[in-house]
């Protein structure tokens, strides 16, 4: 399903105005209970209705907000669309408090991922203003408005901000993304010794949080759903580039990058550099591979 | 129904180093969490893991000093075992591949911590914990560990003997949030709840979103008795809008505190005369709301906390993650402005009582890290002591669910023989509003329903899926009532404006019956959102309960706990007192009826006693 939805400007109550059914059978007592919703909803939508509307006039220290909503199974959300959020602006105030806000206030069933609230858990990558960012990183003060939130494009919607992951991380679990040293050192208590300069070497790439920004930004990914990506590609260079691991070991990883998706399915567009929270050098990641590969390749000849 | 030999809820470092290590013995074993492992809270830990590794240093030094920081409320036990096994459990993660920073000589790098006697601190940057969850998550891929990854657990299958040390858990009801679905999951051998921490049950905190003790209140209301959880520790400079947390670093640096008068307090109104911001975290914490309460605190609700002075150059060598912390999650330029900080919750030292093999009283069920409590912090926690937690008790706990034998625990768990009962004086009646047995709203409550123990351990894992379904219809069925972020919000607001740095006991009381209320008004609590796909609404309300049952165990221990201990301050008792308080504060639940009572301190170590000392740095 496309995120890209013709805009259809709903407010947040619109729900109340239509009938709640649905088109696959549910089980009776899920229907009933669908029912009864729908008859109890106009009264309390009305009231939120009214707050919405208190705020959104006379009020210039609100800031407003155009959420995608879809849910598969509520009709009235099946067919995608947007509704609108007028939200107390407080200093300091991000994307992610904004949308709690309006889940806390005005529409418990909005839905969307998030937990760490400081760009570490990597939840909450969304499509806001067009573009990829994690929603509690962003200070909604940055952001020309209405404020769009969607869910990252090129990904399942399934409910909606939330979109499905899986793809994601098979492409990540795909690059056999485990340290795999050569040999270890005898002892319990012996470290493997580590240079700063490697260290420093592979550092920006360990900071990937697994949100998926980069995958959703990449065309390439978009068009071929078997390139690994640049998420995945840079899981890889993490262990490649580790000097821990041994020679035969990054031989080995150097041959799963190089098959058909890999690697060289990258036309250095940077839009995965752009978008990346953690401010990873991917595209330059994927370019030092290629040239690993090469080398190794004549080095093999 | 889903079969394995143990279970591990939670994928944060404590589940995921219980899973390897049951697999290592192996287990079929599984992970099921609410949330994917990479997004667990662990990551977000920045300062380090506490390790004796090097030359000049021991695990007894570090024991000593866990012991004095515990205020001598750790059991030694748990606390040589923690000091032991860290430095090995450390080296373990390094083989691993973790990328921790490196000296010189390519070895791994520590750090000084507060409190700790030798800079012990083992880090990788200033993102310790992202780096531990991401390579132990790895590890589980190699493995190939199943992982049920956005199913929440809700409920644990456990026998209903009279006593809970009679008692099995036989697995979990689980929610996969996804699709709606309600499943059991049987464990053969063993379930082991790693579930992290509990700063939702404040309204301010460095904590995650997820972080609502599910773990705890499940094992608390399973009857497992939980052990002093008045001890939570606050952080003194956090930011107001979110949290977030800012490192002791910029204090450490030069950073300097003030008031909205532009007084540096910390010196001026003799808070610490000597070490003014450099003080430890509770001293702090609490002159900083004396302050906004004494009216001296911008917007009446923070103070600054400056590094200008500091200058660019230096600031951005050494503070450069703060810079970016401030600006993203306040939007405050720290090159240009004082940064807005206030003390934030950030850790529950109590939980989950276990003994050293991380096992309870309730045959067959374990708890490790955050969650749980052995206890190694007592009364307040060393920076740095936590991660090593982790990974040390999650693989006891792991091993030993699997069946390697650990020898004899000498930490004794439930209550066995005879045992001190706690009287305190509640202005309501704390628990459930109608115990097990009563009608009204007990299932939808999520209270004990009447389970006999005959037949197997799926029959039992069957019925509890059963109640478990009647309950969730229940608050999806009703149509109107109270939506529990109302709730949710009160009792986190009460809890900070009275279980904050400072107790007082009317406060105590207040928070008492605030909770009470909440608990009447949660028994209308309904879920609006109708949907089965993806239902935060319904998983939120079910956090709330477990919310209410957390926050009152908070309150009434803090209210019994009449001195001042760690990161306990009573108003009305300004001392420690030994001669009465060298106890655990433990509670259980008693069908709904909670039960104060007191467990002794084991201040005996393998071959040396701790003898309690002040606690001053
Ligand atoms: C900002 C911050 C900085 C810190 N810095 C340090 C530091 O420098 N050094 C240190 O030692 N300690 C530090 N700590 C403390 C330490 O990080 C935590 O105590 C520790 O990471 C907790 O780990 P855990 O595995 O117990 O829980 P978590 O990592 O929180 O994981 C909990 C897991 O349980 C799952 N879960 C919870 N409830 C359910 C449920 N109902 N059903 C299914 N799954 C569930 C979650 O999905 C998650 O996977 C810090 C803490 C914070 C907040
Ligand atoms: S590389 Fe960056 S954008 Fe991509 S998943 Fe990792 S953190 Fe997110
Ligand atoms: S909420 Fe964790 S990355 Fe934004």
């Amino acid at each position: 399903m496309s995120t890209h939805v013709p805009e259809t400007e709903t407010e947040t109550d619109t729900e109340a105005e239509t009938e709640v059914e649905h088109s696959e059978p549910l089980a009776p007592a899920q229907e009933e209970r669908m029912r009864k919703k729908a008859e109890a909803r106009a009264d309390r939508e009305e009231r939120a209705r009214q707050e919405a509307a208190e705020r959104a006039t006379g009020d210039d220290d609100t800031v407003h907000l155009k959420v995608f909503r879809f849910d598969p199974e509520v009709e009235g959300k099946q067919e995608p669309r947007f509704d609108d959020f007028h939200v107390p602006y407080e200093k300091g105030m991000t994307v992610l408090d904004a949308l709690i806000y309006a889940r806390d206030t005005f529409d418990s069933s909005l839905t969307f991922r998030h937990s760490c609230r400081q760009a570490i858990c990597g939840s909450d990558a969304l499509f806001i203003n067009g573009r990829q960012r994690l929603g509690c990183k962003t200070q909604l003060s940055d952001l020309d408005q209405p404020v769009r939130v969607e869910p990252l494009p090129h990904a399942e919607v399934e409910k909606d901000l939330v979109v499905d992951m899986d793809h994601f991380y098979d492409q990540m679990e795909a690059v056999e993304p485990y340290f795999d040293a050569d040999e270890l050192p005898d002892g319990e208590l012996d470290e493997q010794r580590q240079t700063r300069e490697n260290r420093e070497k592979v550092k920006m790439s360990t900071r990937c949080i697994w949100c998926g920004a980069c995958m959703s930004s990449c065309n390439i990914a978009a068009g071929n759903n078997e390139y690994l990506g640049p998420a995945a590609i840079n899981k890889a260079y993490r262990f490649a580039m580790d000097e821990r691991e041994g020679t035969e070991r990054k031989q080995h990883r150097l041959n799963i990058l190089e098959q058909e998706n890999g690697v060289w399915r990258c036309q250095t567009q940077f839009s995965c550099t752009e978008v990346c929270p953690k401010d990873i050098p991917l595209t330059e990641h994927i370019q030092e591979l290629k040239r690993e590969a090469v080398k190794s390749n004549l080095k093999f000849w | 129904m889903y079969e394995h030999d143990v279970i591990v809820v939670g994928a944060g470092g404590a589940g995921l180093r219980a899973a390897i290590a049951a697999q290592e013995e192996g287990a079929d074993v599984a992970i099921v969490s609410k949330l994917h492992p990479v997004r667990s809270h662990t990551g977000a830990a920045e300062g380090g893991i506490n390790a004796a590794l090097r030359e000049g240093d021991s695990w007894e030094d570090h024991a000593y000093d866990t012991m004095k920081g515990s205020d001598y409320l750790g059991d030694a036990p748990a606390i040589e075992t923690l000091c032991t096994d860290s430095p090995k459990e450390v080296i373990q993660l390094e083989h691993w591949g973790m990328a921790f920073s490196r000296e010189e000589d390519g070895r791994v790098s520590q750090r000084p911590f507060g409190g700790l006697s030798f800079p012990r601190t083992t880090y990788a940057g200033a993102e310790t914990g992202h780096q531990l969850l991401h390579t132990m998550y790895e590890q589980l891929v190699k493995r190939g560990i199943t992982v049920y990854d956005e199913w929440y657990v809700s409920d644990l299958a456990v026998t209903d003997e009279e006593r809970p040390e009679d008692r099995t858990c036989h697995g979990v009801v689980a929610y996969d949030i996804q699709s709606g679905e309600l499943s059991g999951f049987r464990a053969t051998e063993g379930v082991i709840l790693a579930t992290g921490g509990l700063g939702q049950v404040f309204d301010h905190t460095t904590n995650a979103v997820a972080n609502t003790g599910d773990g705890v209140a499940m094992a608390y209301r399973a009857g497992v008795p939980i052990e002093d959880m008045e001890f939570i520790q606050f952080h003194p400079t956090s930011l107001p809008s979110t949290g977030v947390l800012i490192s002791e670093g910029v204090r450490g640096e030069g950073g300097i505190l003030y008031n909205d008068e532009g007084e540096r307090f910390m010196f001026e109104y003799g808070y610490a005369s000597n070490d003014g911001e450099l003080a430890s975290r509770d001293v702090v914490a609490r002159a900083e709301l004396s302050e906004v309460n004494e009216g001296r605190g911008i917007d009446d609700e923070y103070v600054h906390l400056d590094m200008r002075h500091l200058g660019e150059e230096r600031i951005v060598d050494r503070l450069e993650n703060i810079l970016h912390l401030a600006k993203d999650f306040e939007g405050v330029d720290g090159l240009e402005e004082p940064m807005p900080v206030k003390p934030g919750q950030h850790y529950a030292m109590g939980g989950i009582e276990t003994d050293e093999n991380g096992e309870t009283c309730v045959g067959g069920l374990y708890a490790a890290g955050e969650c749980a409590c052995a206890s190694v912090h007592g009364s307040n926690r060393l920076g740095g002591n936590a991660l090593p937690e982790l990974i040390v008790f999650g693989k006891r706990a792991g091993a030993h669910a699997a069946g390697k034998d650990l020898g004899t625990a000498e930490i004794e768990t439930g209550q066995r023989g005879e045992y001190e009962l706690g009287e305190v004086d509640t202005p309501v009646q704390p628990g459930e509003i109608e115990p097990a047995g009563g009608e009204g709203d007990a299932v939808a409550d999520g209270g004990v329903a009447a389970e006999t123990s005959s037949g197997d351990g799926h029959d039992l894992v069957e019925r509890a899926v059963t109640r478990e379904r009647e309950r969730v219809q229940s608050l999806m069925e009703k149509d109107d009532g109270v939506q529990h972020a109302e709730i949710r919000s009160d009792v986190q607001e009460s809890m900070t404006q009275y279980v904050n740095v400072f107790r007082e006991e009317e406060g105590l009381k207040q928070a008492l019956e605030d909770i009470a209320e909440a608990r009447e008004r949660y028994q209308d609590v309904f879920v609006k959102d109708p949907s089965r796909t993806f239902n935060t609404d319904l998983i939120q309300t079910l956090e709330t309960r477990n919310i209410l049952d957390l926050a009152e165990a908070i309150t009434l221990g803090a209210l019994a706990r009449d001195e001042f201990r760690g990161a306990h301050w009573r108003k009305e008792h300004q001392e420690r007192k030994d001669d009465e308080w060298l106890k655990h504060t433990m509670l259980s639940w008693n069908d709904g009826t909670p039960e104060l009572w007191y467990k002794p301190v084991i201040l005996e170590g393998e071959d040396k006693k701790y003898e309690p000392k002040i606690r001053s740095y």
